[in-house]
Order: C-alpha cells, then structure tokens, then sequence
C-alpha cells in the first residue's frame, strides 16, 4: 500500500491507541467513537465516490439496515448479536444489488436518483412497521456488544471495538485502492472508455463497489446500536444520506485519508459550534463554504497542498 | 487428408456485410475486408469516409446494425468491449484518452488488467499471490514503457507529458494488454515529421514482435511507406483495396480524395 500510507497508518494507530488514556471523559470518547463509526460509512462511499465516480443519496439506509437488522433482531427475536450482525450485512448486500445491477448499467447519474427513492423507501418502512421497528418512537433495550464473556461497555472499551473495525476497513481499502481493482477505479474515473477497451468490465466494477460500501455502511449501522442502545427513524434520514456525501467532500473525494478527515471534522464541529447557541448553524455554515471555496478539492488536499506551498516558501 | 489445413492461414479479423445506420446516414455500407495475421494493413479515407465507426464496431463500443465480424473466426459482434479486449483486440484512440489522473506508469499497469485476475476481496486482504501478480504487472509496465521510450516520465501524470509522448503511452498501454491484433486510430494525427518517422519505426517493430496492426492514418508518407495492404473507405464503402502501389494509381482513389468533376447530363 505504499510506503506514505503506512507511516500515516502507523501514526494513526499510536494516536488512537493512548487517546483513552489523556482523554477519560466519556463525552469526549463518545464523539470520537461517533466519528469512528461515520469514518466507517464515509470511507465505503469515498470509494464509491472519489474512485469509481459514482453518487449514493442513500448510504444512511444501508446504515439503517445493520442497525435496525442488529436492534430488532437481538430485542425482539433473540438472535446472538453476531448472527444479527451479518443479516445486516447479507440484507444491505441483496439490497445493494437489487439497486445495482439495473442501475449501474447505464450511463450517468441514475444510481443518485435510485439511491435517493431507496433511501425514502426505507425511512418509511423504519416508520410505518410499528409492531417491528416501534415506528417514530424508536426501538430501545438493544443489548451492549459482549463476546466470550467480554462485555464492550464502558466508553474506552467501545472506543477500541469501533476504531479496530474501522482500521481493520482501513486497511482493507487501502489495499484495494493500491491495486489491480483500484487501478481500475481510477481508470474508469478518467476515461471509461479507454477502461473498457483495456478489458475493465466497469459496471461489474461500479456494482461490486457499490455493494461493498453498503456493508461498510451497514457494520457501521450494527456498532451503531449497540453503542447507543436506542434508535429511531430519524437517525437514518435522507438528511445524514446528504451529510455522509459532505464528509467526503470536505474531506476530498478520490483520497481514503481525506474520508477520514472529512468525517472527522464533520462529527466534531457541531459539537464545538455548542458556544455559539442558536447561531451554530450559521458559524457551521460559514466555516463549510470557507473550506469549499479556498480547499475545492477537499480539506485533505489542500492541507497537502499547503505543505508543499510552505516548504517552498521557507 | 491434409488438404484443409493446406490453403490458406485463417484471416486474424474478417468482416462480412458489415453495416452501420445512424439515423438515416450510412456510415458504414455493406463492407466487406480482411486483416491477415503479421500484417500491417491501413484503412485510409477522406473525413467522415466511417474509419474511427469502424473501429468503434470492431473494439465493440458501438453494436453493428448488421452483419458479422470474426476475430479468429468466431463472431464478435454485439459483445461488450472488455469482452472484447480480453479476446485480443486492443486499440488507441484518435483524441488521447489517457486516464489523466494517473502516472505514465499507472497507465500502462491499466493495460495489464486483461493479464491478471486478483478481485475485489483477494486484493482487499492481500491474499497470497496478489503481491506477486503486483510484481508481475510492474515489472511488465516497465517493460512496455522501455520499449517506447518512457522510462523518464514513469512517475508523472499522464496529462501532464508532451502530445507526442502521450500518443506513445496509448501504444504502450494497449500493447500492455498482450494483444494479437492492435488498432491504431490515427497515430500520427498532430505529431511533426521526425516524430512519425519514429511512429513508423515503432509500429514496425510492434508487427516484428507478432502483432497484427491495423491503423486509421491520414498521414499518406506514413500509411504509403509502413502497409502491406490497404483498404480505402469513402462514405462508409470500400472503393480500393490493394498494396500501398495498387492503391496510389486508382482512380476510384483519386476520386475519393479529391472529388470528382460533375459532369451534367
């Protein structure tokens, strides 16, 4: 994966691995677990977008999937939690395919149109099914992750299942994205023809990606609730579909590391914008265009760029 | 006994009535041609004469509206391109379409995907034998660079290296895939004479290594100087076809490029 990646993976790892120790407060490990599990779901669509060109309006469904899959399940039909954790992941694969295939097909910005109808489709289905879901209300009781008599509870416990899961994905992209299949996304992003004509079958391409980030969407969904216990529609709304999509653009679209920074960023911020009382939105806002106009591509290639620009200047 | 594998060797592509209809415009008429394997043959004609379609129906991003074409003779038509880059078949394009978001080198390890086969989930968790078939796919770019004289610029961005260069790459990259029978669309359009000259060299050692080649080229040193044989298009027909000495004293030829007297009844 390169020599760059794994000195930053390296980094990264030291980091998160003695964070719990100077940080001890449980607020301050429930935003950085928050930010693990969103690092979670935005890395699958930085794939899907920076890489194979591709618009998802509804990665909160699939994220809805494994958490709903995880709640129901172990709440009201008694599965082990593991079991419930790959229906999740089996139900977010079917579905990801029943959108796909017909879709990803064509040319153009159709599997945006689908996802968006998907996404609502969902949204309706966590709010109408009272008796499975407990509709707007939302489902509660869903039991802490604990396996072979090792319970996850307690904020640095958690803090170290998410951000393993979310390495582990990590890892897992980077070595797709440094090889023959992301050679080929990159290659289908630059010129789709040329990619054809090279012997890249590209819709099976786009569609394994597609799918692949719906798991990442839906292991997120699963640490989801058994970190918060208590979900609800609202959490799986088209709103955090179109957040989802800002955090790899704040991040910079096309680089794995700038998903990370971008969810980072966007889970942090309105949790710091809490000074500004009823003018959050507004500094939150200002602070979104700001980036978007001087770092168009992303904060994580801006900060690049910015290295290099100071390095020349001193 | 012996008498069927007596006459003669298989043409490596043949296409047989081949039509294309955009609307009401014929761009292709009923064509009819043979590529023999180690040939260089070359497909001239006046802009607009269906040459760049052709090459479209060939490689499969357009689908024929009638007729076949065989590749080693079995029919190809109506298969989707990377099927068809996977049988053989590899072209260049006449606009550069460079995946100009990746390095010269990145470009060619492209080429190589019809050679390799590690998928999503093998490369996801770097199972045995991703690490090796990397070395592979390097290694081989390399070599394919060298052979076009692009080992200086392996590490730039492909949009980033001079016209000629990138025309090269396109060679380099499609050569890359291991074809039998590259297409190349217009090779020298937009490059100076010492640059085609060096174009003409090249495409004569890509045949010396096996390759069938058949190109599009307007420019007629070029075409006259490096084909065995070739086939002259005007308005999507076939008005010639011979050696470069056949072709230059038709007269259905000369017509062709530069019109015919109208004559009134």
């Amino acid at each position: 994966m390169g020599k760059e990646n794994r000195k930053a993976l390296f980094i990264l790892i030291i980091c998160l691995g003695i964070f719990p120790f100077f940080i001890r407060s449980d607020y301050y490990l429930s935003i950085m677990i928050f930010v693990g599990i969103n690092a979670i779901i935005v890395m699958g669509l930085s794939l899907l977008m920076g890489y194979a060109g591709q618009i998802s309006l509804g990665h909160a469904a699939f994220f809805g999937i494994g958490a709903y899959c995880s709640g129901v399940l172990t709440v009201k039909l008694g599965f082990s939690i593991f079991t419930a954790f790959f229906c999740g992941i089996f139900l977010s694969i079917v579905m990801a395919m029943t959108i796909a295939i017909p879709t990803l097909k064509l040319k153009g910005h159709y599997l945006a149109v689908a996802t968006l109808g998907f996404g609502e489709i969902i949204y309706v289905i966590f709010n109408e099914l009272l008796e499975i879901t407990g509709g707007p209300s939302g489902l509660s009781g869903i039991p802490s992750i604990h396996f072979f008599g090792y319970a996850f509870k307690g904020g640095w416990r958690y803090f170290y299942l998410v951000w393993t899961v979310a390495i582990l994905l990590l890892i897992f992209s980077l070595n797709i994205i440094h090889s023959r299949i992301g050679r080929a996304l990159r290659a289908v992003h630059g010129s789709e023809v040329a990619a054809q004509a090279m012997g890249v079958n590209v819709s099976q391409l786009k569609i394994q990606v597609f799918v692949l980030s719906a798991i990442y969407a839906s292991v997120a969904g699963t640490l989801y609730a058994h970190f918060v216990t208590f979900i609800s529609p609202s959490t799986f709304s088209l709103f955090v579909s179109i957040l989802l999509l800002m955090m790899v653009v704040i991040g910079g679209g096309g680089s794995i590391w700038g998903a990370l920074l971008g969810a980072g960023i966007l889970t942090i911020l309105p949790e710091s914008l809490r000074a500004f009382r009823d003018f959050d939105i507004l500094v939150y806002g200002v602070i979104l265009m700001t980036i978007l106009l001087f770092m168009p591509e992303g904060i994580f290639k801006g900060l690049i760029l910015s290295v290099i620009w100071m390095r020349k200047k001193w | 006994m012996d008498e069927e594998k007596m006459v003669m060797p298989q043409p490596i592509l043949e296409t047989s009535r081949l039509r294309k209809i955009f609307g009401g415009l014929m761009a292709i008429v009923d064509l009819n041609f043979k590529v023999m394997p180690g040939q260089i043959k070359a497909i001239i004609g006046p802009n607009g004469a269906g040459k760049t379609t052709l090459f479209n129906i060939i490689t499969g991003i357009l689908p024929p509206t009638g007729g076949t074409i065989r590749f080693k003779g079995g029919e190809i038509n109506g298969e989707k391109p990377h099927r068809i880059a996977q049988k053989g078949i590899s072209r260049t394009f006449q606009t550069v379409e460079l995946f100009g978001n990746m390095t010269v080198l990145e470009n060619v390890m492209v080429g190589r995907h019809v050679q390799t086969k590690v998928g999503l989930i093998q490369s996801g968790l770097r199972l045995p034998g991703v690490k090796k078939e990397e070395k592979f796919v390097l290694e081989t770019a390399q070599e394919k660079l060298d052979i076009l004289g692009l080992t200086r610029r392996a590490n730039e961005p492909a949009s980033g290296i001079p016209l000629g260069e990138q025309k090269l790459l396109e060679i380099a990259r499609a050569l890359a895939t291991d074809p039998q029978l590259l297409l190349l669309d217009e090779p020298a359009g937009g490059l100076n004479e010492t640059e085609i000259l060096k174009i003409g060299e090249i495409i004569r050692k890509i045949r010396g290594s096996g390759i069938t080649v058949l190109l599009v080229e307007h420019h007629m040193d070029l075409v006259m100087n490096i084909s065995d044989e070739i086939v002259v298009l005007n308005y999507g027909e076939k008005v010639a076809e011979g050696t470069p000495e056949e072709v230059k004293g038709d007269e259905k030829v000369i017509d062709a490029y530069l019109g015919v007297e109208i004559r009134y009844a």
